[in-house]
């Protein structure tokens, strides 16, 4: 009986959600270098607006209940004056 | 018109060549004209499944390389009359038939046949693009497992590479227990990950290894659940709407053994 169990996912989730990513990767074939080179672009078009700490920034391909996502983690440091 | 379909998984052991042991079985009860062409060549097991290993004189690749009309190396089945298997060789490799001769084959084939099923190596290697080469349609078996369901996108993806897009699915070896205590992905699942039709749901039955080890396809047994998603799968190839099957539910002891954690 789960009794503490109750916000546990079941394994059939997990297989799931595992599998949604993975599928992903695997029919885009992102390759690291791929990632590597979305980074930089990232970088580069963000620069423009905001300085950023490019040691910390995060970049992944994540999922989320129905929908796998880009997902970006980008400490900024400051905002450049009159950018825009 | 015929129809050649090949059978394709990816993945080994996921039940490939029980499927096209089972189909081509049913669509001959059907009473039409079936020929299965195994292409694992190197690994025969067809004909094993059928009950037919002691009546192959000629193989594939015999005719192939045109020692052979294929007429000569087809064996009849004994019990389904318009039922014929074209066996391949058990010592030569996967290389050894090239896509262009199972084309070639398949052409000389289609007017004495409604259906030619071909049963694929597992894979994504020659054998893989050999045994897809002359098919109209491909039938992708897969298992609720992590693993053979992205095996089952890679071989969606390659069969996309190779334009073949009549692509159907079926989930086989089910465990309705599990998948009813979300400890298994289902049918909605996967198709949900790989959105191909889906064409039939086959549970896990052991009355598949004892039918395997009669050389009977588990078709013909009525009373198996497996036998039953078969004989479904062959009226939707004939393009009928048949509800998909559903499975018992856990039984009282069942429940009452999961209430207490057992």
């Amino acid at each position: 009986m789960k009794i503490f169990g109750k916000n546990e996912k079941s394994s059939r989730q997990t297989a799931k959600e595992r599998l949604q990513v993975v599928l992903i990767h695997d029919r885009a074939r992102i390759s690291p270098e791929l990632m590597e080179h979305l980074r930089d672009d990232i970088i580069r078009v963000i620069s423009n607006y905001m300085e950023i700490n490019r040691k910390d920034m995060e970049l992944s391909l994540a999922n989320d209940e129905n929908s796998v996502a880009l997902v970006a983690n980008i400490p900024v440091n400051r905002l450049k004056h009159g950018g825009v | 018109m015929s129809e050649v379909i090949v059978i394709t998984s990816g993945k080994g052991g996921v039940g490939k060549t029980t499927t096209t042991a089972n189909l081509g079985a049913g669509l001959a009860i059907a009473g039409k004209r079936v020929a299965l062409i195994d292409v694992d060549t190197g690994l025969r097991n067809l004909d094993l499944l059928l009950g037919l290993e002691n009546r192959i004189m000629y193989d594939l690749i015999d005719v192939t390389e045109g020692r052979q009309p294929y007429k000569k190396a087809l064996v009849k089945h004994k019990k389904f009359s318009s039922l014929y298997l074209l066996p391949t060789s058990q010592v030569k490799d996967k290389s050894a038939v090239r896509p262009e001769q199972l084309i070639k084959l398949c052409e000389e084939m289609r007017p004495e046949f409604d259906y030619i099923l071909i049963d694929c190596p597992a894979g994504i290697e020659q054998g893989f693009a050999t045994a897809i080469a002359a098919a109209d349609c491909a039938i992708v078996v897969t298992m609720p497992e992590i693993s053979a369901v992205r095996d089952a996108d890679k071989i969606i993806g390659e069969l996309g590479r190779a334009d073949k897009n009549n692509i159907k699915l079926i989930v086989n070896r089910i465990r309705p227990q599990m998948v009813e205590k979300g400890d298994m992905l289902d049918m909605e699942d996967i198709n949900d990950l790989l959105s191909i039709e889906c064409i039939g749901q086959v549970p896990d039955d052991e009355l598949v290894i004892k039918a395997t080890n009669d050389g009977k396809p588990v078709i013909t047994m009525e009373k198996s659940m497996a036998g039953q998603a078969y004989r479904n799968i062959v009226r939707r190839i004939f393009g009928e709407q048949v509800p998909f099957m559903t499975f018992p539910k856990e039984g009282f002891f069942g429940r009452l053994k999961k209430a207490f954690g057992l």
